[in-house]
């Protein structure tokens, strides 16, 4: 990276104006008729109306004679599928999703038919036509922490591949020998991803490719998913997802509207487009699940932390593997000889359970740092103190050395920005509003994954970079187009960026916050082969100016340069006649296997509780966060405020609402489900402290996405403690919660 | 949604006659439009009234304000009239929906917008209300956000409006159009109906009989308090919401007006409270002990419990806000968003 360089500077997107001009094709924005009766067909879902049973009596009659209806698709007409969930070596994002392949109702909302029509208002319309009835069973829909033992499955690994157990040292003995100790339940809610944009396909079947438009942050497993479902070759399926609306890991798989929209296109032979409605995407996209945890920590009169445990029961969906790494954070950050974490999950009888952005930290952290607070409460200890005492030296269970440590700058210079040192006394009142502060450490698992990237220069000197990585909305577009200027030294302008696309080289996508530094170090990989290509042209070409020039070659500015000379681009690719195309690849190494990695933050937050009603407003939040290089502080700053706005949401409004005697959500809309809005948000401060991490790939950096999410809950929490001595340990922190503590008005 | 006919209003007379025969009015459409979407409401005729002449406010000789039907929530809520004269009404509407969703509601359609319920909403669920003798999913469901006041075994919806709790605290009235021709006049309190063992039916107006205008007597003296409790800083319905104006002359309540949103299938006019305030002293205790009369027969239906001591706080805070007791807007605004 050379100072000045496009990498690291703050830049705009590449792709906003055509964001914000409407003409990014999302799926459902796709054009790819040219005559009315190319149109595509639109499905509706006909969604089951019971948490598990079978169809009894299917009569699909009348809604197919409505007007506009082509035809009612159900499990009586949808082609062959694999079974659900195979072959059985391939992991959730590439089993096989079969839909509408028998009567059994395996869970509330599944789909049992789609009404496909000529237009949206018919497919819609006639929905409700399609006469289903149900012979409804007894099903599991909940977990919540009491299950007796033989509900309770250890679960073969959790997601990212940890052991579901890890303990080491006598934890019994250690919380006995503590002087202070902390045994509470935190409980947070299930939670949907509420992307923007909702899952949505377009699907065209030519009776040889199965091509599919649709929003997914993972290309390369949709295909592989696609192709087991409807048992075709891998080759005869193209996914396509150039622009997607948000994905927050409810897209890292396919969901029901790819299976569907193929299942109507094979049927059909026609282009068929199924876009989820707000209420559909809340059970046929993943959904977050709620999380019954255990805290215990003890510690010595000084603050030495003895014993950490956690433990959480979560349900599981049944058929779809997923159990959420809550106890991550507990692992990794702070030092302690005796540690009991243990996940355990019961299988229910709901959709998908899956990632959501940050799985495991963003609820498991949120409940370690309530119950650090609670500690430095017991101790009577500064909250920031107590973590800054019991900073890890090493990962505590592999005693791996950290690939680089910042947690206890970002404790330390957050608090300094902050003004922690200043924190009033606790249970300040102003008015009916009492005042509070409350922090939190942050801490998120780093990952690098196995990808490759094209970059070819074509006749001008101009560089296209092609890989089938997807643009999230986090800004990998203009990331990817600035590490092309910065490895070949061309203006931004000069390169393109196409993504998205199952034909071209496989990245592991976007998910985990991965996203940068894998796709983005294959293509930095791919520079650097291409600028070893461009010299050895340059010096052995027969018609290269350079040929019999002195010195070394070198890369520079767009153009090759040897003693006082130099070529452009296009002319060095002009000696070959064509074009030039290098290929790049990164994969995790030695480094991934000899360092422990993270990312790091600190949260501040100041917050009144209004002592009327128990409603919680922040006034100011502040986020310092350490992630190696920064690629572009822009789209980082935003990738952090968006997470701190995810977590504030998290802490105070958000929750799925189960009706158990059904296994249905009933707030299946954002009027219902309460996303935080502009109003709940203060004004948010991010520091951005790190440095370049080489051991974190080619790029030094590490990922941000879900970051800045981590343990803000947490210190929310803690703030509203501090301001009122109510400890809220389930969540979302409504009023209700509050007032249950508050001393009577008058 | 099922195809309808759509046609506009040519006068308030015309309009009342088509709906008469079949059909609804739509004006702002933000409630209408999605219970269409979901079959919940089907009628088969839409008579537009967003263009009738009705979107004015107008002053009354007796210092009272006319207001067409048709003025929209925001238009009603930036009346520099309403703003300085009002100003319970102007809190209660800017603390409803959204920006967009004002810009498009019409007075009228406030008052007449049906329950959150989500069972209601849901139609793979019992609802009362939506299917008459169905039953009711929310009596032992997910009822956080239902009725302590006035519910029935049959229906514990709540009406979700605002704007309404204001309305019924200033004692406004509505003007009513018939399908005949004739007018009358109904109080804003005396508008809905309490389910009993009728839920769907939601109030009091005949078929096809039209509100035009909502009359405002002159602003009632004293000090307007509306407080709104939810769950989240915008966009989300009440879990209470209080309604307040207070009189205050020489320490001891001169008139007090109150009513209650978030509670019941109606904005719920609070006279017990402004019964044991009438005359007596403006303290916290005094407060206090009002507000759990109010609440002295509430029942709780399990998640909404909390709705009880909820709406004593609220109640409480409001009258002590009102009285000048306790920090109101500024402190709020110093306490984050308002």
């Amino acid at each position: 990276m050379k100072p000045g360089g496009p990498l690291g500077r703050s830049t705009t997107r590449v792709d906003g104006p055509l964001k914000v001009s409407g003409r990014a094709p999302y799926t459902a924005d796709h054009r790819i008729h040219k005559t009315d009766e190319e149109r595509p067909f639109y499905a509706w879902i006909v969604e089951a109306k019971v948490g598990k049973g079978r169809i009894v009596h299917l009569d699909v009659e009348a809604a197919a004679a409505a007007e506009g209806v082509v035809r009612v698709i159900s499990h009586r007409d949808a082609p062959p599928q694999k079974a659900y969930g195979q072959p059985e070596d391939a992991d959730r994002f590439s089993a096989s999703h079969a839909l509408l392949v028998d009567r059994e109702v395996r869970y509330h909302g599944q789909p049992v038919a789609i009404v496909v029509a000529t237009t949206l208002e018919a497919a819609r319309g006639a929905a409700p036509l399609v006469d289903v009835r149900y012979e409804t069973e007894d099903g599991r829909f909940v977990a919540k922490g009491d299950e007796s033992e033989e509900l309770l499955v250890e679960p073969d690994e959790l997601d990212g591949g940890q052991e579901p157990d890890v303990c080491r040292g006598d934890f019994d003995e250690a919380m006995r020998a503590s002087d202070v100790k902390v045994d509470a339940i935190y409980t947070t809610p299930g939670q949907i991803s509420g992307a923007m944009e909702p899952h949505a396909t377009l699907a065209t079947w030519d009776g040889d490719t199965l091509t599919v438009r649709t929003s997914i942050q993972i290309v390369a497993s949709a295909v592989t998913a696609l192709a087991n479902t409807f048992q075709l070759d891998e080759g005869k399926v193209r996914v396509l997802s150039p622009y997607i609306g948000g994905g927050f890991g409810s897209k890292l798989g396919i969901h029901s509207d790819a299976v569907l929209a193929s299942i109507a296109t094979l049927v059909l032979k026609h282009p068929v487009l199924l876009v989820q409605t707000r209420r559909n995407v809340f059970s046929n996209g993943p959904h977050r699940s709620n999380a019954h945890q255990r805290l215990r920590l003890g510690a010595k009169s000084d603050g030495t932390l003895l014993a950490v445990g956690h433990e959480s029961v979560m349900p599981m969906a049944k058929g779809y593997e997923f159990a959420e790494p809550v106890a991550a954070g507990a692992r990794a950050t702070y030092r302690c000889d005796a540690l009991r974490t243990v996940h355990r999950v019961v299988k229910v009888d709901m959709p998908p359970i899956d990632s959501m952005r940050a799985p495991g930290e963003a609820i498991g952290s949120l409940a370690l740092e309530g119950a650090m607070d609670e500690l430095a409460v017991g101790l009577g200890m500064d909250p920031l103190a107590l973590r800054l005492k019991n900073l890890a030296e090493v990962e505590p269970q592999s005693g791996k050395p950290f690939a680089s440590y910042d947690l206890r700058r970002c404790l330390e210079e957050g608090a300094a920005k902050f003004g922690w040192s200043e924190r009033p006394a606790p249970k300040q009142q102003e008015g009916r509003w009492w005042k509070g502060w409350g922090m939190a450490s942050c801490t998120r698992v780093n990952m690098l994954m196995e990808a490759e990237a094209r970059i070819r220069l074509d006749a001008e000197g101009k560089a296209t970079a092609e890989l089938d990585m997807t643009d999230i909305g986090t800004g990998t577009y203009t990331i990817l187009t600035q590490i092309v200027a910065e490895e070949l030294g061309l203006p931004m302008r000069d390169v393109t960026v196409v993504l998205g696309d199952s034909n071209l080289p496989k990245t592991a996508g976007s998910g985990g916050s991965f996203g940068s530094a894998s796709a983005g170090g294959a293509l930095k990989d791919a520079c650097r082969v291409m600028g070893e290509r461009l010299r050895e042209i340059a010096e052995t070409h027969g018609d290269s100016a350079l040929r019999d020039q002195a010195g070394d070659l070198r890369v520079e500015g767009g153009r090759v340069h040897r003693g006082g000379a130099s070529m452009s681009f296009a002319d060095v690719v002009g000696l070959t006649g064509g074009s030039l195309e290098t290929l790049g690849h990164i994969a995790p190494g030695e480094d991934q296997e000899k360092f422990a990695q993270y990312a790091y933050g600190a949260h501040f937050v100041e917050l009144a509780v209004d002592g009327s009603s128990g409603e919680v407003r922040l006034k100011r939040a502040l986020g310092a966060f350490s992630f190696g290089r920064v690629l572009n502080p822009l789209t980082a700053r935003s990738q952090l405020i968006g997470a701190m706005t995810y977590g504030i949401g998290g802490a105070l409004t958000e929750g799925l609402e189960l009706d158990p005697r059904y296994g249905a959500f009933m707030n299946r809309d954002f009027a219902e489900y309460h996303l935080a809005v502009n109003r709940d948000i203060p004004p948010l401060e991010v520091l951005m402290l790190g440095e370049p991490d080489e051991k974190c790939g080619k790029l030094g950096s590490k990922g941000i996405g879900e970051l800045g999410l981590c343990g803000i809950g947490g210190a929310i929490a803690n703030a509203v403690f501090h301001a009122t001595g109510v400890r809220v340990r389930d969540f979302p922190i409504t009023p209700d919660r509050v007032l249950a503590g508050l001393p009577p008005l008058g | 949604m099922r195809p309808f006919e759509y046609e506009r209003a040519t006068s308030s007379e015309q309009a009342a006659t088509r709906v008469a025969e079949a059909g609804a009015f739509i004006a702002g459409g933000t409630n209408l439009v999605d219970l269409m979407k979901h079959q919940i409401e089907t009628p088969t005729r839409l008579v537009d009234i967003s263009r009738l002449p009705l979107a004015t406010i107008d002053d009354e000789e007796d210092g009272g304000l006319r207001i067409g039907a048709q003025v929209t929530n925001t238009a009603l809520a930036s009346d520099p009239r309403v703003r300085t004269r009002y100003p319970v009404l102007s809190a209660a509407l800017l603390s409803g929906a959204t920006q967009q969703l004002r810009n498009k509601a019409s007075t009228g359609g406030n008052f007449l917008q049906r329950t959150r319920c989500t069972y209601f909403y849901d139609t793979a669920r019992s609802c009362n209300k939506r299917k008459p003798g169905s039953g009711c999913d929310a009596l032992h469901g997910l009822n956080r956000n239902h009725a302590i006041l006035g519910a029935s075994d049959h229906c514990i919806a709540t009406h979700p409006s605002d704007m309404s709790v204001a309305m019924v605290a200033l004692g406004a009235t509505l003007e009513l159009l018939a399908p005949d021709g004739s007018t009358r006049v109904l109080a804003a309190e005396d508008l809905h109906r309490l389910p009993g063992d009728t839920p769907n039916l939601e109030h009091h107006l005949a078929p096809g009989e039209l509100i035009t205008h909502v009359r405002l007597p002159p602003p009632p003296p004293g000090r307007h308090v509306y407080r709104k409790a939810r769950d989240r800083s915008s966009y989300a319905f009440a879990l209470v919401s209080v309604a307040v104006i207070l009189d205050v002359e020489a320490g001891a309540v001169k008139s007090v007006r109150v009513a209650l949103g978030g509670v019941a299938a109606k904005p719920w006019r609070a006279t017990r409270v402004e019964q044991a305030l009438q005359g007596g002293p403006t303290t916290p205790a005094a407060f206090a002990s009002a507000a759990r009369a109010e609440l002295a027969d509430a029942q709780g239906r399990g998640h909404n419990d909390f709705k009880i001591p909820l709406a004593e706080r609220l109640l409480t805070s409001a009258l002590m806000e009102a009285a000048g007791l306790e920090d109101g807007p500024q402190s709020a605004r110093e306490g984050g968003a308002r």
